[in-house]
């Protein structure tokens, strides 16, 4: 089958943008991915794009213009950005399509995500009686791991100051000013033990990534990152999830493991050989267990890895190193996306102060409601 | 005016005689809860969750969540809850709120027994009862 290449990378800065709609934004992303790619709108065979609670992405068709290519829309949770690239590299990969756009964008109001229970198949009581919430589960989760596997409120804090400092060096981010790790760990407790500063928040950003097959990108004279994988899973039976009344007491695989292993597969690569790490930090905990999740560490070894430093800049692993959702937020349709857009921008050297040195392999690892996880590996090429 | 649950096929009985209703898949046995409805419910049968666990995963609600939530008052007199999953003998872990006079000194594996709380007066002055955990003394 045919390689998939990134060709193309752009974003709309994370954050807040009043006077701005998602689709704006979702808009400019994609101008600058083909900008970038150096190729027209008109050259693109498909679009798959997403957007949570900014509209209907097909909406950037009447903008970029209305050229008859194939547009899908694509809702998958947390996991939509994910998803759209996940598509693209399928329709490139089997070898019906050459070249096309993955994209997502969003625009949510302020404070935590409210769900509706029935549009998830959960019955009125569970919203009605306050158990409904993502910081909850966080909490509830990252709570037990500690418990159980010896990790302290320190390594939280240091998780939290490393992403902030990431942010203020990243020109995408959200938040620009590094805060240390006492005032996150003394900050107002929103979900215990996770403080205000241990948690993204909703926000607003877009981006969108130009894939080709590898013969197209020739013939174009481009270039990019290779995609070596790209996987989605969901949760297993009993699984601890956002929004999950009951569970079993014997915790199967997690979603975020089963898609790393099957993108290790894919790309006939292990968790050792990746020079950097994007994972979903939600909030400071998700990162920790997520780096099990993915088979970066056994659990409990974070507790080390994040004091002596392996993922920061310049350490072993760099993970989050653009500040990932603590210091971008956390736009859903687009949140995934942003994190293979800096991969691709790593692989391509193009990273300035936060540039990972040599980096060859980079994973990127999207989890969410109601319990998948999208992962990534890309390849300098 | 008589306290009512907060929804029905939710639990039975009130205070120390409460108990979460589930169901038995017909076919294999599997526990679940809430008890399904609607034609998923003819899947079942009804049964009830023993009353006694232990604590397996806690956290205290700081804010006052948006709706969905239809608790008491407002932001003002907002009182943080600890909610929490608790292991039910048979393997099942439910997800729970936990009435608790301090709900920062909770363990896990704490033992937990099932009770009922007024969660909201009505304004026809009935109150509704949903289910809670309280640490066993």
């Amino acid at each position: 089958m045919t390689e998939v290449h990134i060709i193309g990378a752009g974003i709309h800065q994370f954050g807040r943008h009043p006077g701005k709609t998602g689709l704006d934004q979702g808009v400019e992303a994609i101008r600058a991915a083909l900008a970038d790619a150096g190729l027209d709108w008109d050259k693109m065979q498909f679009c798959f794009g997403g957007s949570h609670a900014a509209g209907m992405a097909d909406a950037v068709l009447p903008r970029l213009g209305l050229t008859g290519l194939q547009a899908i829309n694509v809702a998958n949770g947390c996991a939509t950005g994910g998803s759209a690239v996940l598509s693209a590299y399928w329709a490139i990969k089997s070898g019906e399509f050459e070249l096309g756009v993955a994209f997502g964008f969003d625009k949510h109001p302020r404070g935590a995500f409210n769900a509706d229970p029935e549009e998830l198949g959960l019955p009125r009581w569970y919203g009605e009686t306050g158990l409904m919430l993502t910081t909850q589960f966080f909490g509830l989760k990252i709570q037990r791991y500690m418990a159980t596997h010896g990790i302290s409120a320190e390594t939280l804090g240091l998780i939290g100051e490393k992403a902030y400092l990431n942010g203020s060096l990243t020109p995408h981010s959200w938040r620009k000013e590094p805060i240390d790790r006492e005032t996150i760990m003394s900050a107002e407790m929103v979900a215990d033990p996770l403080t205000k500063y241990m948690f993204c928040s909703p926000a607003e950003g877009a981006a969108a990534l130009v894939l080709a097959s590898d013969a197209t990108m020739r013939t174009l004279g481009a270039r990019g990152p290779r995609v070596r994988a790209a996987a989605v899973k969901t949760r297993l039976k009993g699984s601890l999830e956002v929004f999950s009344p009951s569970i079993s007491a014997r915790q199967p695989r997690s979603p975020t493991t089963l898609a790393s292993e099957a993108a290790f597969e894919m790309a006939a690569a292990g968790p050792a050989e990746m020079d950097l790490a994007q994972l979903q930090d939600t909030e400071c905990g998700a990162e920790v267990m997520h780096m099990a999740e993915c088979g970066f560490c056994a659990d409990g070894e974070q507790e080390a890895l994040v004091a002596e430093g392996a993922t920061r800049i310049g350490g072993r692993l760099p993970i989050n190193t653009d500040g990932g959702c603590l210091a971008c937020g956390e736009p859903i349709g687009a949140s995934g996306l942003r994190q293979i857009y800096e991969n691709a921008q790593q692989l391509r050297g193009r990273c300035g102060p936060r540039q990972v040195e040599n980096a060859r392999l980079a994973l990127s690892q999207v989890y969410g409601a109601p319990g998948l996880s999208a992962v990534a590996i890309l390849e300098r090429s | 005016m008589p306290a009512r649950p907060i929804a029905e096929n939710l639990f039975v009985g009130q205070g120390d005689a409460a108990r979460l209703i589930a169901g038995r898949r017909k076919t294999d046995g599997e526990i679940v809860f809430p008890l399904p409805s609607g034609p998923e419910r003819e899947l079942f049968d009804q049964v009830e969750l023993p009353p006694e666990g232990t604590l397996w995963a806690f956290t205290v609600q700081r804010f006052r969540p948006k709706p969905p939530y239809a608790g008491p008052g407002d932001n003002s007199d907002f009182e943080p809850y600890a909610v929490g999953y608790v292991e039910l003998p048979g393997s099942i872990v439910v997800e729970t709120r936990i009435e608790a006079q301090a709900p920062f000194a909770l363990a896990l594996k704490q033992p937990m027994r099932l009770t009922t709380q007024v969660f909201r007066t009505d304004s026809d002055g009935s109150e509704v009862l949903t289910y809670a955990f309280r640490p066993l003394a």
